[in-house]
C-alpha cells in the first residue's frame, strides 16, 4: 500500500512541475505502459490474499484515476499554453483599413418622389404616369388652353415637329386627361414625372419634375383641397404646424384657381419652413374646370373635384437645403454623394419619411 | 403691371394704409411682385452748385469739381462734361442713386486715381430730354436758393408691381385694379370725371372697315385734333411715366401711354397730314411691306389686320404703328385712334411676325370694347389742354354691337364648389361692385357681364369672382379621408422602385439627366432607333431626345473623370425614346462603371473593372427582383456600342425573343472617340418594359420546404472543349442529367495553354451529388460519374481530361 502511495505522491509532484508534452508522455509510459508501475501493481493483484485484495484494488483504482486526471489536465494546460503563445505571434494591426465597400446613392429627386408617394398613399391616392412626349391636344387644348390662349406663352414649349403637334409635356396635367379618359370616376391620383420647358438660366432648368394631383368625386369641394394640401405639406416637411396661404390665381384648367404659399423664415442662412412671416410660393391648384371635365367625358353636373401641381425639385431643395436647381441634373459625383440618400432609406409611413 | 399708390388713389377713395392695400391686392388674386420705392428713387437727385473746377491730374478730358450739395462739406465729383464750370447750377446724384436712363447704380469709386462721390447728371441721364452733351444747366434765377433741395418736386412714390394673370386684362389698367379693390371693401371707386369736352366739326378723314373673312377689327373710333403744338410733357406727366420706368417722349405719345396705363385703353396717334386721303381697315395681302415704329421693315402675310390709306399700309392694327404716319415734335394735326381688335387675330399676326408690344399684349388678352369713346375723350382732352388744338366729333365705325353677355347663376353652386356659404345679398353686392348688372330671382341671379371681363363666360367663373373677393381664408380645411380606390403602385411601378434601389445598393450613384442630349454622342448609342429632333432646342448640343441612357452617362462620366475621379459607378433609370409619338418610349436602367476594382488596396489585388463585374450586378439585380437564376439565359449578342467579344444579353427564358438586359465592355472605338481616359469602361442596361411579371409572387404561399440530410458527395471533372464552346451549355448539359441527384455545378477553373491543343480549352467543374432518399453507395456515385462524362462527351464533343 505504501508503495503505491509513494508512487502517487512522487508522480503528482512531478506533474506539478513545468513540463512539456514529451515529459508528460514519458510519465504516462512509466506508470501505465506495459511494464509501468501502476500496470505492474494491477498485475500483482492476483498474488494477494483475497481479504486484502479488495481494499488494495480499490486504493489502486482511485490512485490511478487521480493520476490520470492530473495528467489530462496537465496536457490540457500545456495545449492551451502552446495555442496562446502561437496566437500571440499571430497578432496583426487591426487598425489597417477594412476591405473596400462601395456605397450607392439614391438621387434626391427619386427620394422626394418616394416621400410624396408615401404621403399620398396614406390618404388614398394611387400613382399614375404618362408619356414624356405629348401631343398638343393633351398638353393644352383638352386642358382648356386653346391655341389662341395667351396662357400658352407662359409655357415655353419644346416642339418635335414643325406643325407644333408633338411636344415635350410642359406639365404633368396631361396625365389627368389620360387618366380620366381611360377610366370612370371617382379618380384619386397623383402623377409624378419629368416636365420640360425651354427655359434655361440660374433658377430654371429645361427639364424639371412635377407631381400632379387629382381628386374627382361627387362632392369634392375647395375645403377638401385645402385639407389635402395642408396634410401633405405638414407631412412632407415633417413639422407639426405649417403656415399656409391660399391666394386666388389663374390656370386655364382650374376654376377657381389658387396658388399656395407657405410661411418661412431664414435662420443662420437656412430656410426654416413653417415659421416666420415670409411667404414662399409652392404650388398651384384649383377646382377642375368644367370644360376640362367635358373634354374627358366626365359630366360636370355630377362630378367635381380638385387638381394641383407641385414642383418636386423645389420641394427637395427646400426640405434638404439644396441651393442650386441646375446642379440636380449635372451629375457631379461629389454632389450626388453629398445630397444622395442611402438606398436602404426607403420612405414609408411606418418608419417615417426620413431618418 | 406697375403703378404708384398715388395714381391708384386717383380712382380709389380710400383711407386704408398702403400695406393693407398691398395685402388686399394679393388676397383678391392680384399678385404683388414687389412694392418698393421707385427704382429711380427721385429723392437722390439734388440741386447742386459747382464751387470750383480743377483739371484731373491723370486725364486730359476729366475735371474734378467741388460741389455744394447743401451740406456742411462740399463733395468732390469727377466729371467729363465740357460745360462743367465754376458757379454752374446743376443736378447731383449721390452714391446709391440709380440713373433713370440706364438703371446704373452709382458707387463711390476712383476714376483714374481720384475718388468721385456721386455724379453730375445730363438731361438725357435723367430721362428729361435727349440732351447728352453736357451736364444739366439750371437757371440761376429759379434754383439759386434751392441748393441741396430735391430736384424732382414730387416726393418719390412707392411703386407697386403686379403680376397680372392672362385672364384679367381689365387689371392692366389702374382703374380696373381700383375697381377690384373697391369690391373687396378697400374703398370706393371714384366716378370718372366727365368734363364735357368741346368738340367742333366732324372728323373729315373717311374711315372704313372692310367686310371680309377673318377681319381682325370690329370697331374703329377716331377723332381729329387740329392745330396742336406737340411738346415735352409737363412735369407731372413726365414724372408719372418715369416712375414706372418708362421714358417720356413727347406730350402726344406720353398722353396715349398714360391713358393706356390708366384705363387699359390702347390708343394710337397718327400725323393726320401724312395720311393719304382716307383710312381703310383691311386684311393684308401677302408680300405687302411696311416700316414699323421699331425701325424694322416687316413683310406681311395674308389676312393680317392692317390700318392703311390710299398709299398703303400705315400700321398693324393693335400691334404696332408705322413710321410713315408717326407723330413727331412738329406734328400739327393728329388723328387719334381707339379701336377694338379681335384677340385671336392679334395673337396670330404677332406670332407670325414675332412682334411683342405693349398694345399687342393688351389686345391679345381682350380690350374693353365699351371703352372706345372714354379713351378718345380722356386723351383728346389732355392733348388739347397741353398742346392746344381743336377736337373734332368722334367717328365710330362698327361691325359688331358688343352687347353684354348674360349668365344665369344659381346661388347654390357657390357652396357646392367652395364648401362654405355667403349670404345672397352679399353675393349681389360683390357682383354689382365688380360691374355686373344683377337681377335677383328666387334661387337664381340673372347677370349681365361687364364688357371689360372677357374671361367670364360661365357660372363657375362667377363662383371664382365671389370667392376671391370674399377671401380664400373663408374656405374650411377639411380632414382628408383615407379611403383608397386602388393600390398606390401598380406592378410596373413597384418593379421600378425596387430595381432603382437594388442597383444603387450595389455601389452605384443614381443620377438624373435631361431626356434630351447631343446628337453627336447619341449617334454612338442609337442603334436602329429613330433620331428624334427637337425643333427648338435650347442649344445645338441638346438637339435630340435620347435613344439610350448611355448617351448622357458617358458624357457625365467623362466630366467626372476630368474632375479627377477614377473609379466611378453611375446609373440612371428613366425614359429612352423610340419615336416622336406619345408612348413610344421605354423605361430603362443604364449603369456604367469605370476604372479599377481595389485600386491602391493594401491587401487586395487591383484590377480594371470588367464584363463580369457588370454581369454580376445585372444578374444579381434580376435575381433580387425575383427572377430565377436557373431560368436566365445568356447570349453573346449585344448592341454595337458594346465590345463585340466582351458583352452579352440576358433573357428571362431560353426561348424568349426579347432580351431584358445587356452587359459588357463599352466599345473601345466609342471610348476613344469620346476621349474617355480610364483603365476600364463597362456597363449594363435593364429594360423594364420587357420584364414579364413573375409567376410566383411574394404574397403567394412558398413551396414546401424540402431538404435532404443524406451525405453529400463532391466530384471534380475537367473537360477539354473547343475554344468557343460556352460554359453555360456545359452546365445545362450536366444539370439536365439528373436533377434529383445533381445539386450544384461550379466552374472553378478555365485553362488554355501548355498540354492543351491550340483551339481547345479546359473547363474544370465541381459537382455536388446528393440524394434525398438515401446515402449514396460508391457504386451509385460511380454510375453518375460515368453518366456525366459520357453525356458531356456525346452532347458537346468534349473530352474528359485524364
Amino acid at each position: 500500500m505504501s508503495d503505491i502511495k509513494k508512487i502517487k505522491d512522487d508522480y503528482l509532484n512531478r506533474l506539478n512541475n513545468d513540463l512539456n508534452i514529451e515529459s508528460v508522455n514519458q510519465i504516462k509510459t512509466e506508470l501505465f505502459g506495459k511494464n509501468g508501475k501502476i500496470s505492474n501493481s494491477f498485475k500483482s493483484l492476483g498474488s494477494l490474499p483475497s481479504d486484502e485484495r479488495k481494499k488494495f484494488a480499490s486504493d489502486l483504482n482511485s490512485i490511478k484515476d487521480e493520476i490520470q486526471n492530473k495528467i489530462d489536465s496537465k496536457l490540457q494546460e500545456i495545449e492551451t499554453k502552446e495555442i496562446n503563445s502561437k496566437l500571440e505571434n499571430e497578432k496583426i494591426d487591426v487598425t489597417l483599413p477594412e476591405r473596400e465597400f462601395s456605397r450607392g446613392k439614391i438621387h434626391p429627386v427619386s427620394q422626394v418622389i418616394d416621400e410624396i408617394s408615401s404621403i399620398f398613399s396614406e390618404i388614398g391616392f394611387s400613382v399614375e404616369e404618362g408619356p414624356d412626349i405629348e401631343n398638343e391636344h393633351y398638353n393644352f387644348t383638352a386642358l382648356n388652353t386653346p391655341d389662341n390662349h395667351p396662357a400658352r406663352d407662359m409655357h415655353d414649349t419644346f416642339y418635335l415637329d414643325n406643325n407644333k403637334e408633338l411636344l415635350l409635356r410642359t406639365h404633368t396635367s396631361p396625365v389627368q386627361v389620360r387618366t380620366m379618359l381611360n377610366g370612370k370616376p371617382p379618380f384619386k391620383i397623383i402623377a409624378p414625372g419629368r416636365t420640360y420647358r425651354s427655359d434655361s438660366d440660374q433658377t430654371h432648368s429645361p427639364m424639371f419634375h412635377q407631381v400632379e394631383g387629382l381628386h374627382i368625386d361627387k362632392d369634392i369641394n375647395m375645403g377638401h383641397l385645402k385639407g389635402c394640401l395642408n396634410y401633405f405639406i405638414k407631412s412632407f416637411f415633417e413639422v407639426d404646424k405649417i403656415k399656409m396661404r391660399f391666394r386666388p390665381s389663374h390656370f386655364p384648367f382650374t376654376e377657381p384657381s389658387a396658388e399656395v404659399d407657405i410661411g418661412y423664415e431664414i435662420k443662420n442662412g437656412k430656410i426654416i419652413i413653417g415659421e416666420g412671416d415670409k411667404w414662399l410660393e409652392i404650388l398651384g391648384c384649383g377646382m377642375v374646370h368644367p370644360n376640362v371635365l367635358k373634354n374627358v367625358k366626365v359630366n360636370p353636373d355630377k362630378y367635381q373635384g380638385y387638381a394641383f401641381g407641385i414642383g418636386i425639385d423645389r420641394l427637395g431643395m427646400l426640405k434638404y437645403g439644396i441651393n442650386d436647381l441646375r446642379a440636380f441634373f449635372e451629375t457631379d459625383y461629389r454632389w450626388l454623394n453629398h445630397f444622395g440618400f442611402d438606398p436602404l432609406d426607403v420612405p414609408s409611413n411606418y418608419r417615417g419619411l426620413s431618418r | 403691371m406697375k403703378f404708384t399708390i398715388g395714381w391708384l388713389k386717383e380712382h380709389l377713395d380710400t383711407k386704408i394704409q398702403d400695406n393693407s392695400l398691398i395685402e388686399k391686392l394679393t388676397d383678391i388674386g392680384l399678385e404683388v411682385e414687389s412694392f418698393e420705392n421707385s427704382n429711380f428713387d427721385l429723392d437722390n437727385f439734388k440741386v447742386a452748385k459747382i464751387i470750383n473746377v480743377e483739371q484731373h491730374p491723370n486725364a486730359d478730358r476729366l475735371r474734378v469739381c467741388d460741389v455744394d450739395i447743401g451740406q456742411e462739406n462740399n463733395v468732390k465729383v469727377v466729371c467729363g462734361a465740357p460745360n462743367a464750370k465754376k458757379d454752374l447750377l446743376t443736378v447731383y446724384a449721390g452714391p446709391e442713386s440709380i440713373i433713370p436712363k440706364n438703371n446704373m447704380k452709382l458707387k463711390i469709386s476712383k476714376i483714374r486715381g481720384v475718388t468721385s462721390y456721386g455724379m453730375l447728371c445730363s438731361e438725357s441721364e435723367l430721362n428729361l430730354s435727349d440732351e447728352s452733351e453736357g451736364i444739366t444747366e439750371l437757371k440761376t434765377t429759379k434754383y439759386s436758393d434751392k441748393i441741396g433741395e430735391n430736384f424732382f418736386k414730387n416726393k418719390s412714390e412707392k411703386v407697386v408691381d403686379l403680376s397680372i394673370t392672362p385672364n384679367r386684362p381689365d387689371c392692366l389698367g389702374v382703374r380696373g385694379i381700383a375697381r377690384d379693390l373697391a369690391a373687396a371693401g378697400a374703398g370706393k371707386l371714384k366716378n370718372i370725371s366727365n368734363k364735357n369736352i368741346k368738340k367742333d366739326g366732324s372728323q373729315i378723314i373717311k374711315v372704313s372697315i372692310t367686310k371680309e373673312k377673318n377681319q381682325g377689327c370690329t370697331i374703329f373710333g377716331s377723332c381729329l385734333i387740329t392745330d396742336v403744338e406737340n411738346k415735352e410733357s409737363p412735369k407731372w406727366l413726365k414724372e408719372k411715366i418715369i416712375s414706372l420706368g418708362q421714358k417720356p417722349i413727347s406730350a402726344i405719345v406720353d398722353i396715349t401711354n398714360y391713358v393706356m396705363l390708366d384705363l387699359n385703353r390702347p390708343l394710337h396717334a397718327y400725323d393726320a397730314d401724312k395720311i393719304d386721303k382716307e383710312i381703310i381697315v383691311r386684311n393684308s395681302k401677302k408680300g405687302e411691306t411696311f416700316e414699323a415704329l421699331d425701325n424694322k421693315e416687316y413683310k406681311l402675310g395674308d389676312d393680317m389686320c392692317v390700318i392703311s390709306d390710299k398709299s398703303g399700309v400705315l400700321g398693324l392694327g393693335g400691334v404696332i404703328g408705322g413710321m410713315r404716319s408717326g407723330t413727331g415734335i412738329n406734328t400739327k394735326n393728329i388723328l387719334l385712334e381707339s379701336a377694338y381688335f379681335i384677340p385671336r387675330s392679334i395673337r396670330k399676326t404677332s406670332k407670325l411676325l414675332n412682334i411683342d408690344t405693349d398694345a399687342k399684349f393688351r389686345f391679345e388678352r381682350g380690350i374693353d370694347p365699351g371703352s372706345i369713346e372714354l379713351g378718345l375723350s380722356k386723351a383728346a382732352q389732355l392733348i388739347s389742354e397741353i398742346c392746344g388744338g381743336k377736337i373734332s366729333n368722334f367717328d365710330i365705325q362698327k361691325t359688331d354691337k358688343y352687347e353684354k353677355n348674360k349668365i344665369k347663376f344659381s346661388v347654390s353652386l357657390f357652396e357646392k364648389i367652395t364648401g362654405f356659404k355667403v349670404d345672397d345679398n352679399e353675393i349681389v353686392k360683390i357682383l354689382t361692385d365688380l360691374g355686373f348688372d344683377v337681377s335677383k330671382k328666387k334661387l337664381e341671379l340673372d347677370l349681365k357681364i361687364p364688357t371689360w371681363r372677357p374671361d367670364i363666360t360661365q357660372p363657375i367663373d362667377i363662383v371664382e369672382e365671389i370667392v376671391r373677393i370674399k377671401g380664400y381664408n373663408n374656405i374650411k380645411t377639411l380632414e382628408p379621408e383615407k379611403s383608397k380606390i386602388k393600390d398606390t403602385l401598380n406592378k410596373q411601378q413597384k418593379l421600378f422602385h425596387f430595381l432603382q434601389r437594388s442597383v444603387a445598393s450595389k455601389g452605384y450613384f443614381e443620377t438624373v439627366t435631361w431626356s434630351f442630349t447631343d446628337s453627336k454622342i447619341n449617334n454612338f448609342f442609337k442603334e436602329n432607333l429613330k433620331e428624334i429632333k427637337i425643333i427648338n432646342p435650347i442649344s445645338s448640343d441638346l438637339d435630340v431626345l435620347r435613344n439610350s441612357i448611355f448617351t448622357n452617362l458617358t458624357f457625365y462620366l467623362k466630366k467626372n473623370l476630368d474632375r479627377g475621379f477614377k473609379d466611378i459607378s453611375l446609373f440612371e433609370i428613366g425614359p429612352i425614346f423610340k419615336d416622336s409619338k406619345p408612348g413610344e418610349q421605354l423605361t430603362v436602367i443604364g449603369a456604367i462603371k469605370s476604372g479599377k476594382v481595389s485600386r491602391l488596396n493594401w491587401n487586395e489585388k487591383e484590377r480594371p473593372v470588367d464584363v463580369f463585374d457588370v454581369k454580376k450586378d445585372a444578374i444579381q439585380t434580376l435575381v433580387e427582383a425575383g427572377y430565377d437564376r436557373k431560368s436566365l439565359f445568356i447570349r453573346d449578342k449585344s448592341p454595337s456600342y458594346y465590345h463585340p467579344g466582351k458583352a452579352g444579353s440576358v433573357y428571362l427564358d431560353k426561348d424568349d425573343i426579347e432580351p431584358v438586359a445587356y452587359f459588357g465592355d463599352i466599345h473601345p472605338n466609342i471610348v476613344k472617340k469620346l476621349d474617355i481616359k480610364t483603365e476600364g469602361l463597362v456597363g449594363f442596361e435593364i429594360y423594364l418594359d420587357y420584364l414579364k411579371e413573375n409567376k410566383i409572387k411574394l404574397k403567394d404561399q412558398k413551396p414546401n420546404f424540402e431538404y435532404s440530410d443524406y451525405q453529400k458527395s463532391e466530384r471534380d471533372f475537367a473537360f477539354i472543349v473547343d475554344k468557343n464552346f460556352k460554359a453555360q451549355d456545359l452546365i445545362e448539359i450536366i444539370s439536365s442529367i439528373d436533377q434529383n441527384l445533381i445539386r450544384s455545378i461550379k466552374i472553378f477553373d478555365i485553362y488554355e495553354g501548355e498540354n492543351i491543343p491550340d483551339n481547345k480549352k479546359s473547363i474544370a467543374i465541381n459537382v455536388i451529388i446528393q440524394s434525398s432518399e438515401k446515402t449514396l453507395e460508391e457504386t451509385d456515385l460511380e454510375k453518375i460519374n460515368k453518366l456525366i462524362i459520357s453525356t458531356v462527351e456525346t452532347r458537346s464533343g468534349a473530352k474528359i481530361r485524364s
